[in-house]
């Protein structure tokens, strides 16, 4: 036998022994500290990349096309994605960077983008933004973009504004706060008028899934007779009707209502940490009151929301919202019962987890396992702070820069009721043998969900019928027979 | 094999016109770059006149994918009892997790790997290089997921640029955890489509893992390899019982609820058995080159093209086999006529449009022409010339043949040629949807399958008739 057949193995088996041994073994503690102690490896995270955020930012302007700087390949998995998400058409563009394009940078490819993205698709703005290839080789966005509209690629009012979103650093979040800043510094140039208002609040979402929570701001404002600018609108983009005619913009916020955003008399962001660097913009140019308020989950972050609008527009709560808030408290001592002293783990984007957070505590639920898979020691400070309000959030963990592998060994050392988060985490649900209740993003193995508001009061009572129900249900599914009642 | 008969309202010089006027919305640049991708379909011509596998036209809002997603979501990431890890930037393991649909069996975690593993770069793995986190990486790996047969490092586009050196760390780690590690450079910018990402994954599958291994049984003369087919919603499953009934031994599947060291065996069997040509076509010819190894296509959508298939097969073996395959297809014969009989007064005479990815608007035109239904139009993702000059003698003459069509294209075609359905691609649902056009998915079958084999047709009827007939197009326009 030569040496080179000798160096061919046979194809094994793993001993069944080996298999159980392995099976039981992740699921301890020295496995989870194990696990824990991993530096390099990062297993089934829960955050994606900034351009995913920057597209969805692009994507809520009336006439907007999104239009994606670098490789084609990263267009279509950001395009799938929200398709899949919201069951809708994603529309991007993207100037298809390939070898060549790494060599001798990007601005040939931009130039030859932009000018076929604006005569096929007629958009009224093209938000540019990178990926990791044009990051990676130092393309100079500024520069190029300009030197479109010199050499008249693209008209020289076409407003192209430009983030550049590496996906080597942040998160979605991330590319969401740049790609929005730089839009309503595009947008409002030269639009600010001393003395002016427009008496109109501008509210942003966030990165928000949940079109749904978009509609359900707007439907509050409307009841409080809160004039009103969404900035980012995606909730028509992203949840527009069928009726047989396809549109490739439908909706978003207005170009008129973009610009005149700078003369609003308020302006309110509803996730603070997809809207750092926005707001901070925005507090040194806008003009009007500024304010970030918490997502409004549950009901006393609901209440710090109209009592801010409350004051800032001086207008009082409506008796539809006293009487919605009322339902909601009903709806919660009525169902208590079914949550209190659960525990609880929740994985997702800070602000979720801080909206999720506030709820559960006031449904006396624990929220026992809170892990985000990137953030900062701010964040963590902050959560801590909000568990500190209750005696039960005491005992409750925070993990930041944890993945949802760690999240695994957390669910199966130390068991809770059901986990919160979008739909990554059904791995460690199914492991765990526990539910998972999807909130969040992405969420692309449920019907509807993303209609649904989880916002405000009735957001609030959506939550908890979600949360109630199911426990209820697997009472009814798994009881025996002497325990299966007509009543629970 | 016969020429389709004309379709009613079809013909070239209508096409042309078509494809002229949708051409000339378009900058002369683009419209000059576009036009070789379109054309009207010439079955009798012995190469399909349309260009492929060509670069993206800029700005155009194309479909296609780039080579990790080849590498990542088509060839690696069904095998599996491998760690395979998303080298680079979060977003592309993240996004191709779990998103193709190739179902495996094993133990999550334990034995099978139907997981994201990333690097997770940040801006300081740019600057300093990634190699000693990619080591570090693969030894914690290999330390919590112990039962893995190896690992496979996908590289994603910043690990090119910034120089990383991943065939070295492959190797060195390769003896110090005495385990298969394999390194693919499918970095995204590389190629033009997905397609590369196949050749280069086939590449390091040749040099890496074939002919390493060998099967403990002696090899018998009925042993088969599946090339091409990664088990999209349980199509291996399907498919692989047919050839056994007929038979054959399957010695292992490539890629789809693969096993690598089974892969790494392959060079053994007597007839690789190829789905996917545009995917695989590189590693029969490998082997046959190198192993002597005969390899046939084969297409297991829709009894006819089944019936076909299995007779082909049955050609290469003796009369044993051969008497199987008529034993099978007789048995199938009753069970895929009551198919047909429900499905088939619904849907005859219905026409539809294909865009997929590199062998499916060809390979299941058999299937829906069994169901009644005409193909008008199809094309390709991804495809290369030899897949074009496959699909020409499957459509009819004048049909409407696109190479990467831009949605803007497409949806002018639909718009123009009225199909009674589209079956395509996520991104191209929900617009044909919207404008009330009955539409399948068919890169994932929508969440459906298997559409391969017997079990997989009556599926697949059921979907379409689904689609075409669903009431819910009946609401579409409002009374009011």
């Amino acid at each position: 036998m030569s040496a080179a057949e000798a160096a061919v193995k046979f194809v094994t088996e793993t001993p069944v022994e080996e298999i159980e041994r392995v099976k039981e073994w992740i699921n301890t503690e020295e496995y989870k500290e194990k696990n824990f102690e991993r530096t390099a490896l990062v297993v089934n995270p829960a955050h994606a990349c900034q351009p995913l955020g920057a597209q969805m930012v692009a994507t809520g302007f009336e006439g907007a096309l999104p239009f994606i700087h670098g490789s084609q390949g990263c267009a279509s998995y950001f395009r799938s994605t929200f398709s899949r998400h919201y069951r809708e058409p994603a529309a991007a563009t993207c100037d298809a960077m390939t070898e060549d394009g790494a060599v001798f940078g990007g601005q040939n490819n931009l130039f030859e983008g932009l000018q076929n993205a604006y005569a096929l698709y007629k958009p009224k703005m093209i938000p540019i933004f990178t990926t990791c290839m044009p990051e990676v080789i130092g393309d100079d966005l500024t520069a190029f973009s300009k030197n479109a509209k010199l050499q008249g690629y693209i008209p020289e009012d076409l407003p192209t504004p430009y983030a550049n979103t590496p996906s080597f650093n942040g998160s979605h979040i991330h590319g969401y706060d740049a790609m929005l800043r730089s839009i309503l510094q595009t947008v409002t140039e030269g639009q600010k008028v001393e003395g002016k208002c427009t008496g109109k609040l501008n509210i942003i979402p966030g990165f928000d899934g949940n079109v749904g929570n978009l509609r359900e701001y707007k439907r509050i404002l409307e009841l409080m007779g809160i004039p009103y600018t969404m900035l980012a609108d995606v909730s028509d983009v992203f949840d527009s009707g069928c009726d047989g005619e396809y549109k490739l913009y439908p909706g978003g916020t207005k170009m008129e209502d973009a610009a005149e955003s700078i003369n609003g008399k308020a302006t309110i962001s509803m996730q603070k940490y997809s809207s750092v660097t926005t707001m901070k913009w925005i507090e040194s140019e806008y003009d009007g009151e500024k304010a970030i308020l918490p997502l409004p989950f549950g009901v006393k972050k609901t209440d710090e929301m109209l009592l801010k609008l409350s004051e800032l527009f001086d207008k009082p709560i409506p008796e539809e919202l006293k009487a919605e808030r009322a339902r909601a408290v009903d709806a919660m001592t009525d169902a208590q019962q079914y949550l209190h002293g659960l525990k609880f783990a929740i994985a997702g984007d800070p602000d979720y987890l801080l909206g999720i957070v506030s709820f559960l505590l006031e449904m006396g639920a624990r929220p026992w396992h809170i892990l985000c898979s990137r953030s900062t020691k701010k964040f963590q400070k902050e959560m801590q702070a909000l568990l500190d309000t209750s005696v039960f959030g005491e005992g409750c963990s925070i993990y930041i820069n944890k993945d949802l592998w760690h999240m695994r060994s957390l669910l199966v050392t130390d068991p809770v009721a059901g986990i919160i988060g979008d739909t990554h985490a059904k791995w460690a649900a199914r492991d765990a043998k526990i539910p998972l209740f999807r909130i969040g993003f992405p969420i692309i193995d449920r019907v509807n969900l993303h209609r649904t508001p989880v916002v405000g009061y009735n957001g609030a009572i959506s939550m908890l019928t979600m949360l109630a129900n199911k426990f209820l249900d697997i009472k009814d599914e798994t009881c025996e027979d002497q325990w299966f009642e007509m009543m629970r | 094999m016969a020429e389709r008969k004309p379709i009613k309202g079809i013909t070239t010089e209508k096409t042309e016109n078509l494809i002229a006027e949708t051409l000339a919305a378009m900058p002369e640049k683009a419209a000059k770059k576009r036009a070789p991708h379109l054309g009207a379909n010439e079955p009798t011509s012995s190469t399909c006149a349309v260009k492929s596998n060509k670069k993206v036209v800029p700005g155009v809002m194309s479909q296609r994918g780039c080579a990790y997603a080849g590498a990542k979501g088509v060839v690696w990431g069904p095998i599996r009892d491998m760690i395979h890890v998303s080298h680079g930037p979060v977003g592309c393991g993240v996004y191709s997790w779990g998103t193709r649909r190739n179902l495996m069996q094993g133990i999550p975690g334990v034995t099978s790997f139907p997981m994201d593993f990333t690097s997770d770069f940040q801006e300081r793995d740019i600057v300093y290089g990634g190699d000693l986190k990619l080591e570090k990486l693969l030894k914690e790996a290999d330390e919590l997921f112990p039962l893995n047969k190896g690992m496979s490092i996908l590289s994603e586009c910043p690990v090119g640029l910034i120089g990383d050196d991943i065939n070295a760390v492959a190797k060195k780690m390769e003896n110090e955890l005495d385990k298969l590690v394999v390194p693919c450079n499918c970095e995204g910018f590389r190629g033009v489509s997905q397609s590369l990402g196949h050749h280069i994954s086939n590449d390091s599958i040749r040099d890496h893992i074939i002919g390493k291994f060998k099967f403990k049984e002696e090899a018998g003369p009925y042993d088969v390899a599946l090339i091409g087919d990664y088990n999209i919603g349980g199509d291996v499953w399907a498919a692989k019982p047919i050839l056994e009934e007929i038979g054959l031994n399957v010695k292992s599947v490539w890629t789809g609820d693969g096993e690598v060291e089974k892969i790494g065996a392959t060079h053994s069997v007597k007839l690789n058995l190829i789905h996917c040509y545009r995917s695989m076509n590189y590693m029969c010819k490998v082997m046959e080159e190198k192993w002597d190894i005969p390899w046939l296509e084969y297409n297991f959508f829709g009894p006819t093209k089944i019936e076909e298939s299995l007779r082909a097969i049955g050609e290469l073996f003796d009369d044993k086999i051969r008497k199987n395959v008529e034993k099978v297809i007789k048995k199938y014969k009753p069970v895929m006529k009551e198919v047909t009989d429900e499905y088939k007064p619904r849907l005859e005479g219905k026409t539809a449009m294909l865009f997929v990815g590199g062998l499916r608007p060809r390979h299941t035109i058999g299937a829906y022409e069994d169901l009644g239904i005409q193909i008008t139009g199809a094309g390709y993702e991804f495809a290369h010339q030899d897949d074009y000059d496959r699909t020409a003698p499957e459509m009819a003459k004048g049909t409407l043949i696109y190479d990467d069509v831009s949605e803007f294209e497409l949806e002018r075609f639909v718009e123009e040629l009225k199909p009674d359905l589209v079956g395509s691609g996520i991104k191209e649902k929900y617009v044909f949807q919207k404008a009330g056009i009955p539409f399948r998915q068919m890169h994932s079958w929508d969440y459906s399958g298997p559409y391969h084999g017997y079990e997989g047709f009556k599926i697949f009827a059921r979907d379409i008739d689904m689609a075409i007939n669903s009431p819910t197009w009946d609401l579409v326009k409002s009374p009011f």
